[in-house]
């Protein structure tokens, strides 16, 4: 997988998760991983569609989604209030796709991408050769935050000359 | 979270009155405290950009905090349609998704301003005051963190 794809996200995880849990952040862990995904907590999932395909897990321990959510409400969340968790899971994921997106955009690359949708499966479909995936770990006081990212890179060329060749 | 100098209309002193529009539940909460802190009113919220038209036309809002990315129709498109039909409303683009390309497009389509998320409270305050500025709105007393 190219590394170019893959750094923008590295960059805004760091700036979006240390702006909200208001405190630095470390990764813990970097892997590639060709199994099926299985989901950790609580997990939002973004697909990609154009220069760059795939999708993107956005997976949060239970305690770590409590901490994100109660930091972002501005008041104290609960386990059990299971929607308001989701929610906050849903748009940091949002934030932090939106951000990476954004720098690959002003790159040059072109693609669209949807609103995030929750991961409710334990498990993903299995990554191919084409779409491994690189899972990276970032360390908070209240748990584990995992980014699972699966992403090809179309060029624009060999889109068309597979449309002429048929 | 920080208080700012309340923004107010300038024509009759009464709050601003904003309408929200995001997908998302929480990012709504979110921008609805922020805009306490400023002093103003949230006057109704919206899912997607169908809703927001119709909730414009309803509430007809000072202002417009509009997400980009979002179901059955997407920020800059509910943008073009309410400002062709009002071509004085205020919007200000909120969104994750901040390329040059997508700022473009929303600003000639009729949108005031763009704001990157997450958002910052000081950096929607300063945007909200401009956006306002020579159209009827005043800030009173000193500026963010006031």
């Amino acid at each position: 997988m190219r590394m170019d794809l893959i750094q923008p996200f590295i960059n805004s995880a760091d700036a979006v998760l240390a702006q909200g849990l208001g405190s630095p952040i470390s990764i813990e862990n970097l892997s590639m991983e060709e199994e099926a995904y299985r989901r950790k907590g609580i997990a939002a999932e973004v697909c990609l569609k154009g220069e760059i395909e795939g999708r993107i897990i956005f997976d949060v321990d239970l305690g770590a989604a409590v901490q994100l959510a109660s930091r972002l409400a501005g008041v104290e969340v609960s386990e059990t209030d299971e929607e308001l968790v989701r929610e906050a899971v849903c748009e940091l994921a949002n934030q932090i796709i939106g951000n990476a997106i954004t720098t690959l955009n002003d790159e040059g690359f072109h693609f669209h991408v949807r609103p995030p949708t929750l991961h409710t499966s334990e498990q993903g479909s299995k990554s191919s050769e084409d779409t491994e995936a690189l899972v990276m770990v970032f360390n908070t006081a209240s748990g584990n935050i995992f980014m699972n990212v699966a992403l090809r890179h179309h060029c624009p060329g060999a889109l068309e000359a597979a449309a002429i060749a048929g | 979270m920080e208080k700012f100098a309340p923004v107010t209309r300038s024509e009759d002193g009464q709050p601003v009155r904003y309408l929200i529009v995001d997908d998302s539940v929480f990012a709504r909460k979110n921008l609805a405290r922020m805009i306490e802190t400023f002093g103003g009113q949230v006057a109704g919220e919206a899912g997607d950009g169908v809703s927001a038209i119709s909730e414009y036309e309803r509430i007809k809002p000072d202002i417009v905090l509009m997400d980009i990315t979002m179901p059955q129709m997407e920020g800059i498109e509910a943008a073009e349609k309410i400002v062709r039909d009002d071509p004085s409303a205020r919007i200000v683009m909120v969104s994750s998704v901040g390329y040059q390309e997508n700022i473009v497009a929303a600003l000639q389509r009729g949108a005031r301003h763009f704001v990157q998320k997450p958002v910052k409270a000081e950096v929607l305050y300063e945007v909200i005051k401009y956006v306002m500025r020579d159209d009827g709105t005043t800030a009173r007393g000193a500026g963010a963190g006031a």
